[in-house]
């Protein structure tokens, strides 16, 4: 899942680096993700996994590095299955 | 709901406020009109001699720099735009025909160049990035004008056409900060000039769709807007009468605006809704100005 979420960072975060100099840990809004891009970077997300963040996730510590990303899309996609 | 229209008809009842057909725009008396002039003149004597920039705009702005600010990524529900017949003499007899039919006229009418300001700042930013890098030390500038936003109410609190003043700085991080914080303090002590109950509060801006629910969590998070809370309606969602916003590099970068060092200039503002502050003032003391507390009258000037 996570090489997916970087091909999606890299595609529609904006960042002035590479993705690949970036771990997953890294906080990407010190590497220079905009609120801007983390709205194309959700929508892009949404497509890609086929899910529907929730409100109470959207926020900046879901989209604040890979790993935050990761439990995201996987906090969602086990919700969607609960429902 | 009730209290809202209370209050509005109150307003048309006593003439301050007259009222148009359309929700949110109204003329204003004379009366009305001297209480903004004379909060405008508290705003000038709070603010000291500062040196700032005085500019006004009028109510719209040139619909490039518009276009160039971004407004409709994230407020595309608010903006305004300004169309105009730009047809021959027989799109015109086809327009008087639809007129009268009753049947939809504006098909026809184009864009123009204007779009109504949604923002008293808005315009402001593309004049100072044509000027070149700031003076060192940055700028600061004293602004005002109409602004318009759709969104129709009966809350006479929320117009669709009222006056925004402003005092914006421009420069380095730590120095548009420091503009903020003071002004967050003046502001509370301001009103208190005008014994208004007052309290100040994180906030955010009214951005658009799903999408705008991510912004608006973000601005709350980073504390990029704060907002000083007046009851005018309702004593649980007090009205937003000021609002101190920073918008980090934001218009600095979107403008390509440089501090004197050729970093990108970080801009923050405060702004006074002058409309709200006058309807704070004649709810809270009463709609005849002449039998406001008399240390109110003074504060004001009168």
């Amino acid at each position: 899942m996570k090489q997916d979420i970087r091909e999606i960072l890299a595609k529609l975060g904006g960042l002035p680096v590479s993705v690949d100099t970036i771990s997953d840990s890294a906080d990407l809004y010190t590497a220079g993700l905009s609120s801007f891009a983390s709205v194309q970077l959700m929508l892009g997300l949404e497509d890609k996994f086929d899910i529907e963040i929730p409100d109470h996730l959207l926020n900046r510590r879901s989209f604040a590095s890979i790993d935050a990303i990761a439990e995201t899309v996987s906090a969602v996609r086990a919700g969607q299955e609960a429902a | 709901m009730d209290m809202q229209i209370s209050l509005l008809d109150r307003l048309f009842d006593s003439g301050l406020l007259i009222d148009t057909g359309v929700e949110g725009v109204y003329a204003r008396s004379g009366t009305f009109e001297d209480v903004i002039t004379a909060f405008e003149g508290l705003i000038d004597r709070f603010a000291g001699n500062t040196g700032a920039e005085v500019i006004r705009f009028p109510p719209g702005m040139n619909r490039a720099h518009f276009e160039g600010s971004g407004y409709m990524k994230n407020f595309p529900q608010l903006a305004g735009t300004v169309h105009s017949f730009c047809g021959c003499e027989l799109d015109h007899q086809n327009l008087i025909k639809c007129m009268a039919e009753g049947s939809d006229w504006t098909e026809g009418q184009k864009a123009s160049d204007i779009v109504l300001t949604p923002a008293a700042c808005y315009p402001l930013y593309p004049i100072v990035a044509r000027r070149g890098p700031l003076a060192s030390g940055g700028a600061l500038f004293n602004i005002q004008s109409y602004c318009f936003r759709h969104e129709p109410s009966n809350d006479p609190a929320r117009m669709q056409l009222f006056r925004m003043r402003e005092f914006v700085r421009l420069g380095r991080p730590e120095d548009v900060m420091a503009f903020r914080g003071e002004w967050m303090e003046k502001g509370k002590e301001l009103m208190g000039s005008l014994e208004m109950p007052v309290e100040v509060d994180v906030a955010n801006d009214p951005f658009f769709g799903r999408a705008g629910r991510l912004l608006k969590n973000n601005q709350r998070d980073q504390n990029l807007k704060f907002e000083l809370l007046i009851p005018i309606n309702s004593v649980a969602n007090p009205t937003a009468c000021m609002s101190f916003n920073y918008h980090q590099d934001h218009f600095g970068s979107t403008w390509g605006l440089k501090t004197a060092d050729g970093e990108t200039a970080h801009t923050a503002c405060v702004g006074f809704g002058l409309e709200r502050i006058a309807l704070a003032l004649f709810h809270h003391h009463g709609l005849d100005p002449k039998l406001w507390p008399a240390s109110v009258r003074k504060a004001l000037g009168h």
